[in-house]
């Protein structure tokens, strides 16, 4: 399955008025371009920060689903953010990797999760569901039932890096997006 | 002069609605660290690092908490991308309480460098600080406030040794 066809399979069971935490390079853009939303938050910059911006915001909202949509790459940068998940285990959050196992952003380099599989970090880390898959049916049936489930869950999507570099960046400036962001939830 | 101890400033950042904290320990904030374990009204959530720490403020402050990050001068560095490509440039806001190892000079050789240019860097990439200490709490409190609830900025607390009782 492409990247893109993982992002057009999750976002349309994604309601309105869920959180949603993205992490920096293609991560945000696919989703913008896809379907932009106010509870969408792009992080542009940060690197590796997606997961704790989002363990916050689960943290402070226990009622709303909060859904991480990270990079591979990203995840690697902060390993230690799982364990902080897996520690403070909220039931609300919902951790999910888009794995390419490259920097797709800047030019595709290999990264680390062609050898070293993220979804074992997470489950000996103590995520309560881990799920891995690899055929684009399995990703519809299998994000709905994580997201069911009391969490802290992990879903690791293998995909082919496809990014079409004529999708544009965010245009919302940072500011609108804590704004926007803000409002939605609340 | 009404004296400063890590119970009353714990105190004070909780009266003041700072109930959302995290870090990473330093010996000279271990007494600050300590109290926030024992309140009731504020959380205290370990971080892994500072970076990921300043995510996780990010966080509360976007779901409407009042973050507070308590870190050694030396997680500095770890935190400034997050400062100047998150925080600064999104305009969210969170008091950071940073302990001042290498002051003058005098301390272990790994925190002589930072202990210099620690308050340069703060100042470089435009962040406001202020050094706590006995007598000017409620006035250093009061412009972190306003950094924080008008511009929607961070502000710096720069806490010296011994100002804190430290416990090991
Ligand atoms: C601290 C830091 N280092 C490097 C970069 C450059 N960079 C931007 S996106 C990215 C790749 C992110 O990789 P991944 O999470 O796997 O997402 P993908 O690009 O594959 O969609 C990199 C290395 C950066 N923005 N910040
Ligand atoms: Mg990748």
């Amino acid at each position: 399955m492409k990247g893109t066809e993982a992002f057009q399979e999750l976002l349309p069971l994604i309601k309105d008025d869920e959180p949603v935490v993205h992490a920096n390079g293609f991560i945000c853009r696919e989703s913008f371009a896809l379907k932009d939303r106010k509870a969408n938050f792009y992080m542009i910059g940060s690197m590796g920060l997606a997961s704790s911006i989002g363990l916050g915001v689960a943290l402070c909202k226990p009622e709303k689903k909060v859904i991480i949509i990270d990079g591979d790459g990203n995840v690697l940068m902060a390993l230690g953010t799982l364990a902080m998940i897996a520690a403070e285990a909220p039931e609300n959050l919902f951790h999910v990797v888009i794995d390419n196992e490259v920097y797709e952003s800047t030019g595709s380099q290999r990264s680390l999760s062609g050898k070293v599989q993220l979804e074992e970090i997470a489950k000996s880390s103590g995520y309560k569901n881990v799920f891995r898959v690899e055929k684009k049916e399995d990703v519809k049936p299998q994000f709905l039932r994580l997201k069911e489930l009391p969490g802290p869950n992990f879903l690791l999507i293998k995909v082919e890096p496809c990014f079409d570099h004529s999708t544009g960046r965010v245009t919302h400036t940072p500011e609108e997006i804590t704004e926007r962001f803000m409002e939605a939830v609340g | 002069m009404p004296s400063l101890t890590s119970q009353s400033f714990i105190k004070r950042l909780i009266q003041e609605d700072y109930k959302f904290f995290t870090g990473v320990p330093c010996s000279l904030l271990s007494g600050l660290i300590y109290e926030l374990e024992d309140q009731q009204e504020a959380r205290y959530i370990p971080a892994v690092r500072e970076d990921a720490a300043v995510g996780l403020c990010t966080g509360a402050y976007l779901a409407g908490a009042r973050p507070v990050m308590l870190m050694q001068n030396s997680g500095l560095g770890y935190s400034l991308n997050a400062f100047t490509s998150l925080n600064l440039i999104y305009h969210i806001p969170m008091l950071v309480i940073m302990s001042w190892r290498g002051k003058d000079g005098k301390d272990a050789p790994e925190h002589i460098i930072m202990g210099d240019i620690d308050k340069q860097l703060l100042q470089t990439a435009g962040m406001e600080y202020s050094l706590l200490n006995e007598g000017n709490c409620d006035s250093v409190l009061q412009k972190a406030k306003k950094k924080i609830g008008e511009e929607k900025l961070p502000y710096t607390l720069i806490v010296e040794k011994g100002l804190f009782d430290e416990r090991h």
